[in-house]
């Protein structure tokens, strides 16, 4: 079974929670910018939290689907229909055969996530089924989706959700869906200023007290140059009182760079392995779904926090998740 | 003139959070051959020891980076380390593996030979090059060609190394503005640092040759010709050389 892409979006690619292991090698990690968004669509669908699912970013893609398909979407909103009638968020869909699957652009946030049951039918290319852009590597061809492509997925068990499957059989309804939906961490569709939580790093000694006091108390704006790879931002400049030469060490999702032009980049899911620049910090995991979903012109401050808080909530956070995942395993059968 | 006694290697470890997800190792001391060798050596050890919920290790020129996963590593802990946190239960698992790291020194990387084919069409930053450093092209090949560098760590783009060991005659600030295209196996030189672009790509260094091996492969494994702490040396070869390597490796 395959979805056709009949339009493709401005930048859909297939993404699962990166390429682990071969950064030595310079090959980047990749994966999803939206965690929470992504392994709460695969929760949804039953399956495994690190299956691939597809990122759609800004415009979403539109398609036809060739078998009944169970499928979720979470994150930012994209008016996604089917055939033409609203498609609930955040839970799980049986869609028809024949179908269309239709998202439109997108109005708050910036990327949505589409998981389907049994995961997309791309290979493991060193490990991952992350797409890298750039590496022309691994998802779907290495590459976006394009119109006229048939996206395979794998065999699912479709009977997750017994009910569900019983209405399409009785109805001749396109899809069917619970009335109930997962809890979303919707903060970043609501309009900002949002607070970015960091962990202050190795270099932010390097600057004088009164720009790191900018730093904190400062809007910034997300900038219009950012993609996948980092967020540059727009707003007081970051000029370090010391040498600013470093040598290049490893980086990682949310180390909050500052190149001689003093105007911050964070580094994002498909970020370069090493950074030679200075660092102010580390954007905490838990934040790090809510910048992903910052589109250019988003506003935002940043906020320090000590290391053992944020790892206090990174742990709260996998918890919540966890209950998800049980609470959805009980509804599943009913 | 005093002769220092030869004492053991004893490089300052110190460990630093990355972010929540991550530690960096640093090795102390400048960036140096022992430095990087000793990075690899390291990271290769905090892999070997599959300490629950450590991701992968990263090594750099004179450090190490530790990806791990806080609830794993949390989940892993024993029940008297209720009240310790990731960071630090990591940190104490990483320690050990330092202190059995043992203070031999580390086998000298491999040495591989890079066939370049210098200037032309090959290199169209040679003749730049010569003329800011008022070098004859040819002495540029030989200086480049002279040293054994070693590989610092690989970054930038999967199997892009940073090789150290440049001429210091050599040493040029990267271009001003980046080319949008320099083309795979693009041998350059940027500041103190000379390397090789596995793929197709923008790039900022200045191009002085191009080989035809092959740095990177996804099939292969590993899929990097270079390893951090691997030797290099280039050798000049002639276009027909050239060209004839790049059929065979085909």
């Amino acid at each position: 079974m395959a979805l056709k892409v009949l339009r493709a979006g401005i930048l859909s690619t297939i993404q699962d929670l990166g390429r682990w292991g071969y950064q030595r090698f310079g090959v980047p990690v990749s994966g999803v910018m939206d965690e929470h968004s992504h392994r709460l669509a695969n929760i949804l669908v039953g399956n495994d939290e690190g299956a691939a699912t597809l990122e759609m970013t800004l415009v979403g893609p539109g398609f036809t689907l060739s078998a009944d398909t169970l499928l979720a979407v979470c994150g930012a909103d994209f008016e996604a229909r089917v055939n033409g009638e609203a498609l609930p968020k955040a839970r799980p869909v049986l869609v028809r055969a024949g179908s269309a699957l239709d998202f439109g652009p997108c109005r708050r946030g910036c990327r949505a996530y589409l998981a389907v049951a049994g995961g997309f039918g791309v290979d493991l290319v060193l490990g991952s089924r992350s797409t890298f852009l750039r590496g022309a590597l691994g998802g779907w061809q290495g590459r976006a989706l394009r119109r006229g492509d048939l996206l395979p997925t794998r065999d699912a068990d479709l009977a997750l959700y017994p009910s569900l499957l019983r209405k399409l059989r009785e109805t001749r309804a396109a899809m069917a869906h619970p009335s109930w939906a997962a809890t979303e961490r919707v903060e970043a569709l609501m309009p900002g200023p949002h607070l970015v939580r960091f962990v202050r790093g190795r270099h932010w000694n390097r600057y004088p007290e009164e720009a790191r006091e900018t730093f904190l108390s400062s809007e910034y704006r997300v900038g219009s140059n950012s993609d996948r790879q980092a967020y540059r931002l727009m707003g007081p400049s970051m000029i370090a009182s010391e040498a600013s030469d470093v040598v290049s060490a490893g980086v990682t999702f949310g180390t909050i760079q500052v190149p001689p032009d003093g105007e911050p980049i964070v580094l994002m899911a498909s970020r370069q392995t090493t950074g030679g620049y200075p660092r102010l910090g580390e954007v905490i995991a838990a934040d790090l779904p809510l910048l992903a979903q910052m589109p250019a012109g988003a506003r935002l401050r940043f906020q320090a926090v000590e290391l053992a808080a944020a790892q206090a909530l990174l742990l709260e956070r996998e918890r919540e998740l966890a209950r998800m995942h049980e609470a959805l395993a009980m509804r599943a059968c009913t | 003139m005093t002769d220092t006694p030869p004492r053991p290697r004893a490089p300052r470890i110190a460990f630093f959070p990355l972010g929540d997800r991550a530690l960096v190792i640093e090795l102390g001391g400048r960036v140096s051959e022992s430095g990087a060798a000793l990075a690899r050596r390291l990271a290769d050890a905090i892999e070997a020891a599959r300490i629950p919920g450590v991701r992968e290790a990263v090594s750099a020129f004179s450090s190490v980076s530790v990806h791990y996963d806080p609830a794993r590593m949390k989940a892993a802990a024993a029940p008297d380390q209720a009240g310790i946190g990731p960071y630090q239960l990591l940190q104490t698992h990483l320690q050990v593996v330092c202190e059995n790291l043992g203070e031999e020194e580390a086998a000298p990387g491999v040495l591989v030979e890079v066939p370049v084919c210098y200037g032309g069409d090959y290199g169209e930053d040679l003749g730049y090059l010569a003329l800011a450093h008022e070098l004859a092209p040819a002495k540029v090949v030989e200086l480049h060609t002279r040293p054994v560098y070693y590989v610092g760590m690989l970054g930038f783009m999967p199997g892009f190394p940073y090789l150290v060991g440049l001429d210091q005659r050599l040493v040029t600030p990267r271009r001003a503005t980046p080319r949008p295209s320099v083309p795979r196996g693009s041998v350059a030189i940027g500041g103190q640092h000379t390397g090789i672009y596995p793929l197709d790509s923008p790039g900022g260094w200045h191009v002085i040759g191009r080989t035809p091996l092959a740095l990177f492969d996804q099939t292969r494994d590993p899929p990097s010709l270079f390893q951090a702490g691997d030797r290099v040396r280039f050798v000049s070869v002639t276009p027909e050389r050239y060209e004839q390597l790049l059929a065979g490796a085909a």
